[in-house]
This record gives structure tokens, C-alpha cells and sequence, in this order.
């Protein structure tokens, strides 16, 4: 089952990843062997928020929390392919609502305590409790009983069983494809229980996991050093034997504190005014790791706000949008996007082409609509550097189809709110919120962002776009759980996709690249720098000696 | 005096109760909603509603201001939404940081503005005052960001006399105390140049003079004690002027003291630790000038405590 599972995934990665070459993760490294040993500095301008893996939800502390704790499943580093981790094997039932794993023998907490399958029990109930006040608790939905925990009713769930010491079983409400990469996000990890009653609320500064590596110190506003756990179950793992991080430095200081060799890894990348600079420079090239990261760009056109309601209107927003110009506003750490998904996802559909840039078409359809002579709305945008001066440029493609657009660049927090807010905002650049998938699944474009679920009051679905007949084709793609239909499952999701742009509730815009600034001495390939299901991936990077 | 104090510590307990009332009601007033803040993207409904009510924001707005009103009088500012910790132990572990920087940035200034006050003063009208006087006003006018990059820029990319950012050692405090510092530095020059000049022009130096004392002497023992008066009145302000300057100087070079603790907060919509910054600068604005009331008579008995 495991064999022909993973031989599945592998198969449909490689076809979703085909305009790359074709090399094995495993190959590339086979070149250089990474290192063991080494004691590197990462900075970052923000205070880390919580350690807390049921409550920490940004993307600084989501790669620290995967390296303390470990869970059932884990990706191979550099890659959305899923393996096992804590779980040694698995079994999903024919009707894809009973999964059942055996856990790996002898792996023990930090706190010197064996990991047993009731601490798997324990660690998602708590994820799902609303005294834990965790943003990931609707992943586990599909779990049967999620409704008693998350409504306050009971804190133990129906659905999870653990007969023995090494057995988890799950019992799901509804088949969920989906549901092996939510037993690899960060909610899922493992936790004992006795730790957290000891920190008494305070575990996301004192956590104790099973992960690669251990937390050392923590001076609240300077550093946190993180070493390497002696114990950690995969042989030779992790390579670097400590890490400091320190907080509260800009990134330009950062950068320059990179250059003269002090720090090894610039967290928050490149500022986008020194790009070309760095770029350019002869030592800069090396510094610079632009790596693909599942994200895009777009703008969403709220279906219930006069003439978006239209579609032509909509289709005619799509062609008028100049997106080469709008990456190279980004000095090209973007790609032009043309559907929802982005091309590392698997679904993505490389033969689509979807609405390509031409005034005159866009005219055409605008005046067909009702509109020669354009219109007049109002654009929400971010006030971070760059996403005003991207509003503007598609402010200006507008007026090019005769359609006045306001820019209102807002503070984050209150585009948010303008967007789920039903009639308020007509149009929103997602620049600085935009969807960065928490796993390499498609499913996770979908329902919050495109589906009807997310178009409520306070939701994300900001297009306000609700289609039952998709939402139907969503949930029979979701209830394909055996994992022999990997491929047919993703080419569902893919044609979804492609078939949303028939009415054009968004226009996808680009798909930005996250960049990151390392010194010469870090090695390891680009791709476990900017990993698709965790940015930097301690457990992975090394030290060139 | 002790009644003055008394009476200062009441309106001192009134003036932050309004402090937090209008924080709160702004901070309330924003469209933002913090819970959803913190359930990001990916939360469903019911997971934002759990969240809400945990932290009790489905409450009245009058509930909740009552509710955080017990908490301080406990000594209780509440826990950060972001960082799920106690903010009083946030703030603590910053302060020592911002009281270093704003004694040492109080340091800068006092020295500097004296001494070039103290030199406008004597060659009143005369290039050197000139020049000083045209510094002093860039030193008032010029943007504390702007100021901070330029002086890490020389001193510490292209000289590297100082490092970059950063907290620890003595060499770490130069260049944000000397940011800070700039600033007030020009108020001083111009206020300590002014009341010298006012002083060097009373009978008693006149008399000084006539008696044949150096002119050290006279500046430093008979002029300066008497011109020091506005500057003593002056630190005690400063303090809540560097409340305000020290966001975005420790900002600037990575200082972990609570004006990056507030800048942080303030970008995730932290309501708790926005909160407890306010009221803590409050309480030291307030303290500041209490404190330059208090010894102002001291020095100066023709001031009594009213």
C-alpha cells in the first residue's frame, strides 16, 4: 500500500513538475554530502512569535516549529512529496475514512520520554480545543467528532483511537484527500502533554518536542539558539549542529551585516530597493537563493458589486492587465500567473493559457458589456512597498480600457476587513496577503479563497464568488482518497481551476518567487532554502567546510 | 512637598484611567478584528468565533474596557494576542534596554548642547556662533530615521567604528544615544546659549569680571549654575519627548527595548501590548515631569513648590 502510494505521488509530481528537470532530490545532493557540524547566525526583523505548534501561524516561526516537533508525516526536504515521519507505516481503508498508523519504535521527546500514540491523540485534540485558541483547527474537520471538540462540548475526540502504545487510528466523518498533508502541518505536531501542563500557557516559549532540533535560550527581543537534538530519529539529521537567531534587525542592516560576513542568513531576503543591486554584483549573485514558493498574486473582482457582476466585464479586467510589467515592477522575482493554481502545485495546467494581455479585445468586451466608455471603482491595496505602486500600475492598465480606478492603499488589517465585508471593496490587489498554500495540495486554493464556504462575512473569498456546481466537483475531487488516484485527483482540481476563469472571479496576476540571502559558506541546493512547505529547512542546510 | 507629590501621584492615576480609556476605544474603533487577525487565512468561521470569545471580544466594548481595568489594577496588563504571553513580563524584559538607551541618549544631548551652547554664548554673533546655531537646526529639524541611517552608514559600514545593530556591549549604545541625542542636543544648544547670554549680561559677572576672575571660572562657577535652570526643566520633558523618538530609533538598530516591542505590535494589530506600551510611556511621561517639578526647587529656591 505505502509502496504504491508513494510510487503515485512521486509519478504525479514528477508530470506536475515536468517543465523542470528531472532529477531526484536525493541525486542532486548525491554531488556534494553535506557537511555535519556548524554553528550559523539567521536574523529576522520581527520578534519570533510563538513556538506554540497548535498556535504559531506565521511564516518566521512555521519553519522553527517544524524543526522542534516532529509528526505522523513529513515532506522530503526541497519538496511537496510526502513521507512518513513519527509514523512508520500506514493504511488507508478502501472507503478512505479509517486510516490507521503504526509508529516508529523508540523516539522520545527531548524531555527524555517515549513518543506514544496517545500523545498523537492528545496533541490534535488540543490543536482543535477552543481554550488553545489555535488558527488551524477547521484542518481537522473531516475527523469524526470535531464538532463536539471545536463547539466547547467535549475535549477528547471520537475519531482518533489509540489501541496500543504504537497505533493511532483516525475515523473521518467524510473521505478527505486532503487529510495525510494535514498530518503534516505544523497543528499536527506532537507534543507531551506533561510539558505543556508544566508551562502553564506558556509552552510556545518553552516547548518541548521531538523534532531535529532543541530550543537552547530565549532573550525576549535579542536571540533564540536552537541546537541540534542529539536524538532525532533519522540518522544524520539535522547537518548544523546550532543555530542563533536574532531578532529586531532590519533588513538592510541585515544585508549588510551578511555582506561583511557577520550573519549567515539574511531571513527577511533582499529589500526590494537593493535587489538589482545585489543582483548584479559579482559576490551579490551568490548570496541571492529565488526559489519558487506556491503563491499567487491576484486581484479578486467582487462578483456581488455592479458591473463586476458581469462577466464580460470581468473577462474584459482580465486581458487589460499588463502582467510582465507588474514583475517587472518586482525586478522579475515574479513569473506572470494566468490561472488560480500556482505552477509548482500539483493540478496546474501548463497547456492553459487563460486571458491573454490585448487592449483592443478588452475594449471590445467592455463595450459589449454595456461599457464603451468604461466605468468607475475603487481598487483596495496594502500600503507596504511595492503593492501601491503595483496597484497603480494596473490603476493605469485600467484607464487604458476607458475604466477609472480609485487606488485606496489601506493598512493590511483593514483591507482584510473591506474584503469580507459583503458590497465594500470592488476590487482588491492581494499584494502582501496573498495566498501562500499551507500544503502542496490544491484543494487549499480552493475553498476559502474561490469556494461559497469563504464568501461569508469576515471570509477570504473576496471575489464573493460562490459556484454550488464547482463546490459539488470540489468535494467528490476531495473524497478521492485512495491514493492510487493521486494523478486523476489533481487533474480533477486542475480543470476546476481552469474552469473558474470561464468567470473570471479573479484576475491572476503573478506568481511571486520568495527570495532569501545567504553567505557563501551555507550550502545545500536552493530548493531547501526556499522549501515549498516550510521557507528555510534547518533540518536540511549545511555548512561548506 | 510631599503634598505636591501626593497630589501629582492622583492626577498621575486620572491621567493614564484616560489614557487607557481613549487607547482603548481607538484601538476598539478600527475595522480590524484582531481575532481574525490571529485565526489567519485558512480558519474557518467557527474557528475566528472560538477565538473571539476566548479572548472575550464578543463582550460589550464596555465589558471588556472594565474587565482590563481590574486586570492593571492587579498588575495585570493582559496577554499578547501574537505572542501568547504575559505582557507585563514582555515589557519588563525590554525596559532595562529603553531605560539605557534613553539615559544615555539624555547624556549625548546634555553634553553636547552645553558645550556648544556654552561656545555660541561666548562668541555671540560671531562665525563660530553662526555655524553652531545652523547645526543646532539641522540637529532639531532633520528626521530621526534619516539621522539614524547616516550615522550607521559612516560609522559603522564605511568606518566601522561601531557595530550595526544590536544590543550588549557599550560600543552597541554610540551610535542609537547619539541619534536620539542629536536631537535634543540642537534644543539645548539654543536654549543654554540664550540663557548664558542672559546671565554673561547681569551685574553680578559684570562684577565678577571686574574683580579680575578668569573667564573659565565665571562661565563655569557664577553663569552656568544660574543658566542650568531650563535645562534641568527640560530633561524631566525629554523623557516623554524620547518615548516618542525611541520606536523608531531602536527600530533602526535593532535596540530591544519596548519601542520595537510597540512598532511590532502595532503591525499585527497586538491590542494588549499596544496597551501596555501606552500606558507604561504615559506613566513615564508623567513621572518625568513630576520629577523636573520636584527638583527644580531644589536648585533654584526662589522656586517654591506650589
Amino acid at each position: 500500500m505505502l509502496n504504491r502510494w508513494l510510487r503515485n505521488t512521486t509519478m504525479a509530481t514528477v508530470l506536475a513538475l515536468s517543465p523542470l528537470p528531472i532529477v531526484s532530490p536525493l541525486a542532486a545532493w548525491a554531488q556534494e554530502t553535506p557537511k555535519q557540524g556548524g554553528d550559523i547566525l539567521i536574523t529576522y526583523k520581527d520578534d519570533i512569535a510563538t513556538l506554540d505548534p497548535a498556535v504559531g501561524y506565521d511564516w518566521v516561526n512555521w519553519s522553527m516549529i517544524k524543526s522542534l516537533y516532529s509528526r505522523l508525516m513529513d515532506y522530503t526536504p526541497g519538496t511537496p512529496d510526502l513521507i512518513p515521519s513519527l509514523a512508520e507505516t500506514f493504511d488507508v481503508s478502501a472507503d478512505g475514512l479509517t486510516y490507521t498508523f503504526k509508529l516508529r519504535k523508540g523516539v522520545k521527546f527531548t524531555n527524555g520520554r517515549e513518543v506514544i500514540a496517545s500523545d498523537v491523540k492528545y496533541s490534535i485534540e488540543r490543536a482543535v480545543n477552543p481554550k488553545t485558541q489555535g488558527p488551524g483547527a477547521g484542518f481537522f474537520g473531516s475527523i469524526k467528532g470535531y464538532e463536539d471538540v471545536s463547539g466547547g462540548k467535549t475535549t477528547t475526540l471520537e475519531g482518533i483511537e489509540a489501541p496500543d502504545d504504537a497505533t493511532v487510528i483516525f475515523h473521518l466523518s467524510r473521505p478527505d484527500a486532503t487529510f495525510l498533508h494535514v498530518l503534516a502541518i505544523n497543528f499536527a505536531s506532537v507534543v507531551p502533554h506533561e510539558a505543556v501542563e508544566a508551562a502553564a500557557g506558556d509552552f510556545g516559549k518553552k516547548p518541548v518536542g521531538s523534532g531535529t532540533f532543541v530550543l537552547k535560550e530565549w532573550t525576549i527581543g535579542q536571540r533564540l539558539v536552537f541546537e541540534r537534538n542529539p536524538d532525532y530519529f533519522v540518522k544524520d539529521m539535522p547537518h548544523i549542529d546550532k543555530f542563533t537567531v536574532e531578532v529586531g534587525q532590519e533588513p538592510l542592516v541585515a544585508l549588510l551585516r551578511l555582506q561583511k560576513g557577520e550573519v549567515d542568513i539574511a531571513g527577511d531576503g533582499i529589500p526590494p530597493a537593493k535587489f538589482l543591486e545585489i543582483k548584479n554584483s559579482p559576490e551579490g549573485a551568490k548570496m541571492i537563493v529565488d526559489g519558487e514558493q506556491l503563491h499567487t498574486g491576484y486581484v479578486t473582482l467582487n462578483t456581488r458589486i455592479k458591473p463586476f457582476d458581469n462577466v464580460k466585464v470581468r473577462q474584459a479586467v482580465n486581458m487589460a492587465v499588463n502582467k510582465e510589467r507588474i514583475t517587472r515592477i518586482l525586478n522579475g522575482r515574479a513569473t506572470a500567473a494566468n490561472q488560480p493554481l500556482p505552477p509548482a502545485m500539483p493540478g496546474y495546467d501548463k497547456s492553459y493559457t487563460g486571458y491573454t494581455y490585448d487592449v483592443a479585445k478588452a475594449k471590445a468586451l467592455l463595450a459589449e458589456a454595456g461599457f464603451p466608455d468604461g466605468f468607475q471603482t475603487v481598487l483596495y491595496s496594502t500600503n507596504t512597498d511595492p503593492q501601491p505602486r503595483i496597484a497603480q500600475a494596473i490603476q493605469q492598465d485600467l484607464a487604458a480600457i476607458g475604466v477609472k480606478a480609485e487606488v485606496r492603499a489601506l493598512a493590511q488589517s483593514n483591507v482584510i476587513a473591506a474584503g469580507g465585508t459583503e458590497g465594500e471593496a470592488p476590487m482588491i490587489w492581494s499584494g502582501g496577503m496573498a495566498w501562500i498554500a499551507d500544503f502542496p495540495d490544491p484543494s487549499n486554493f480552493y475553498g476559502p479563497i474561490l469556494g461559497c464556504s469563504g464568501a461569508v462575512s469576515g471570509g477570504w473569498n473576496w471575489s464573493w464568488y460562490c459556484n454550488a456546481d464547482l463546490d459539488k466537483r470540489a468535494v467528490a475531487a476531495d473524497s478521492m482518497s485512495d491514493p492510487a488516484k493521486t494523478t486523476e485527483r489533481a487533474a480533477a482540481w486542475g480543470k476546476i481551476f481552469t474552469d473558474i476563469m470561464a468567470d473570471a472571479p479573479w484576475v491572476p496576476v503573478i506568481n511571486e518567487r520568495r527570495v532569501v540571502a545567504k553567505a557563501a559558506r551555507m550550502g545545500g541546493s536552493d530548493k531547501i532554502y526556499v522549501d515549498p512547505t516550510r521557507v528555510i529547512n534547518y533540518d536540511a542546510i549545511y555548512v561548506k567546510q | 512637598m510631599l503634598l505636591l507629590i501626593l497630589r501629582r501621584l492622583i492626577q498621575t492615576a486620572l491621567i493614564l484611567l484616560g489614557v487607557a480609556a481613549i487607547t482603548f476605544l481607538l484601538l476598539y474603533a478600527l475595522p480590524a478584528d484582531p481575532a481574525r487577525m490571529i485565526a489567519g487565512r485558512s480558519a474557518t468561521a467557527q474557528t475566528v468565533a472560538n477565538i473571539r470569545r476566548e479572548l472575550g471580544l464578543d463582550q460589550p466594548l464596555l465589558v471588556q474596557f472594565w474587565t482590563y481595568l481590574q486586570g492593571i489594577l492587579q498588575g495585570n496588563l493582559g496577554r499578547s494576542y501574537a505572542q501568547k504571553t504575559d505582557v507585563g513580563a514582555l515589557i519588563l524584559a525590554r525596559l532595562p534596554a529603553t531605560l539605557i538607551l534613553m539615559a544615555a541618549g539624555i547624556f549625548v544631548e546634555v553634553v553636547l548642547g552645553l558645550i556648544f551652547g556654552i561656545i555660541a554664548a561666548l562668541r555671540r554673533g560671531g562665525p563660530v556662533d553662526r555655524v553652531v546655531m545652523m547645526a543646532s537646526f539641522v540637529g532639531v529639524s532633520a528626521p530621526q530615521f534619516v539621522v539614524a541611517l547616516l550615522l550607521l552608514y559612516v560609522f559603522a559600514v564605511t568606518l566601522g567604528w561601531f557595530p550595526m545593530s544590536g544590543f550588549g556591549s557599550a560600543a552597541h549604545v554610540v551610535l542609537p544615544a547619539a541619534t536620539l541625542g542629536i536631537l535634543g542636543a540642537g534644543w539645548y544648544a539654543r536654549m543654554v546659549r540664550s540663557a548664558m547670554i542672559d546671565v554673561l549680561n547681569q551685574d553680578y559677572v559684570r562684577t565678577a569680571r571686574a574683580k579680575g576672575l578668569s573667564s573659565a571660572r565665571i562661565v563655569l562657577r557664577h553663569a552656568l549654575p544660574n543658566a542650568l535652570l531650563p535645562i534641568i526643566a527640560m530633561i524631566g520633558i525629554d523623557i516623554g519627548q524620547f518615548m516618542g523618538g525611541v520606536v523608531v530609533v531602536e527600530a533602526v538598530y535593532g535596540w530591544p527595548g519596548i519601542g520595537q516591542l510597540a512598532w511590532q505590535a502595532i503591525q499585527q494589530v497586538d491590542i494588549p501590548i499596544i496597551m501596555g506600551v501606552t500606558l507604561v510611556s504615559a506613566l513615564a511621561i508623567v513621572l518625568g515631569n513630576l520629577l523636573a517639578d520636584i527638583i527644580a526647587p531644589l536648585i533654584d529656591p526662589r522656586i517654591r513648590a506650589r
